[in-house]
């Protein structure tokens, strides 16, 4: 019954294969954010694993820096998404093709 | 024994948690889900002893990401059903899969190869807190002044996006409009 560092690589990946599967199903893009917040989220469970299982502190040091990108990517993102729903009064991918891409 | 009891108990938690934000058509489900999924996953962080960072987690995640979501929530229509994309969902199985093997192979390539030097061990007799302290005003202090100075920016652009006059989008607006509006606006600035 010993926990090894697999054991948290396994769960890390089922967090982020759970992640990717909202990334491709979801079409709201707040649910879009959500799906984002998960992958970051599976991959600092793995850095701090790996941090923990080596002795090396340098995992939970990119930990904190992955939850600092993760604070100010929802600050922007938000801060954009509001301005779209304003603008257009839906926040669905698929009516943003104003570019024609 | 506990730490394994543990462990199992919050990933099968943490799963429940983030397939119902996932699947869910609800957004405040989703939400919800979310927060605590995020508490749940710094139980991981307290069981391999980064104390630190499970703080961090609670305190950054479900604190401030959150409760921004939850702020946000407010400007959509959440009341109604999340329209979903039609996709194949081979296609999303397929590349789900593939996504997750290739991030288990990056994650195992350095374990497995066994080459691998902690540069910054662990010393012993010094608390968590101590250690991370420490290494990120040492070592990573540029990359820590450069996190500073992102979060400074994103802080600005949160507050020109979303900030004040939420009834005018200052981003729509010529110049000209903007001057004018100031004018006008600050008389009854007070009353608004």
């Amino acid at each position: 019954m010993e926990v090894t560092l697999n054991h948290y690589l396994v769960l890390s990946t089922i967090l982020f294969a759970i992640g990717l599967v909202g990334v491709m199903r979801r079409k709201n893009l707040l649910m879009l954010f959500f799906a984002t917040e998960i992958l970051l989220n599976a991959t600092n469970i793995a850095f701090a694993a790996i941090s923990h299982y080596i002795g090396d502190l340098s995992g939970q040091m990119f930990a904190f820096f992955i939850i600092a990108i993760a604070a100010s990517e929802v600050a922007i993102g938000l801060g954009l998404l509001i301005v779209w729903f304003k603008r257009t009064g839906k926040i669905d991918l698929d009516q943003m093709n104003s570019m024609r891409g | 024994m506990f730490e394994a009891i543990a462990f199992y108990l919050f990933a099968a938690l943490t799963i429940t948690m983030f397939t119902i934000t996932v699947m869910t058509s609800q957004a405040l489900y989703a939400i919800t889900a979310m927060a605590a999924g995020m508490i749940f996953i710094s139980a991981f962080f307290f069981i391999l002893g980064a104390d630190f960072l499970g703080a961090i987690q609670i305190i950054v995640y479900t604190g401030a990401v959150m409760a921004l979501y939850a702020f946000g929530m407010m400007f959509f229509d959440t009341t109604r059903d999340v329209v979903e994309k039609r996709t194949n969902p081979q296609i999303v199985f397929v590349l789900g899969v593939l996504a997750a093997v290739m991030v288990v192979a990056i994650f195992v390539a350095p374990i497995v190869s066994n080459n691998i030097q902690a540069l910054y061990p662990i010393q012993e007799g010094v608390g968590n807190s101590q250690a991370v302290g420490m290494v990120l005003f040492t070592k990573y202090l540029v990359p820590f002044e450069l996190a500073a100075v992102m979060l400074l920016v994103a802080m600005i652009g949160g507050i020109v996006l979303a900030g004040k006059k939420m009834d005018k989008s200052l981003t729509l607006m010529k110049e000209e409009e903007i001057g004018l509006m100031d004018d006008t606006f600050e008389p009854k600035a007070g009353g608004h």
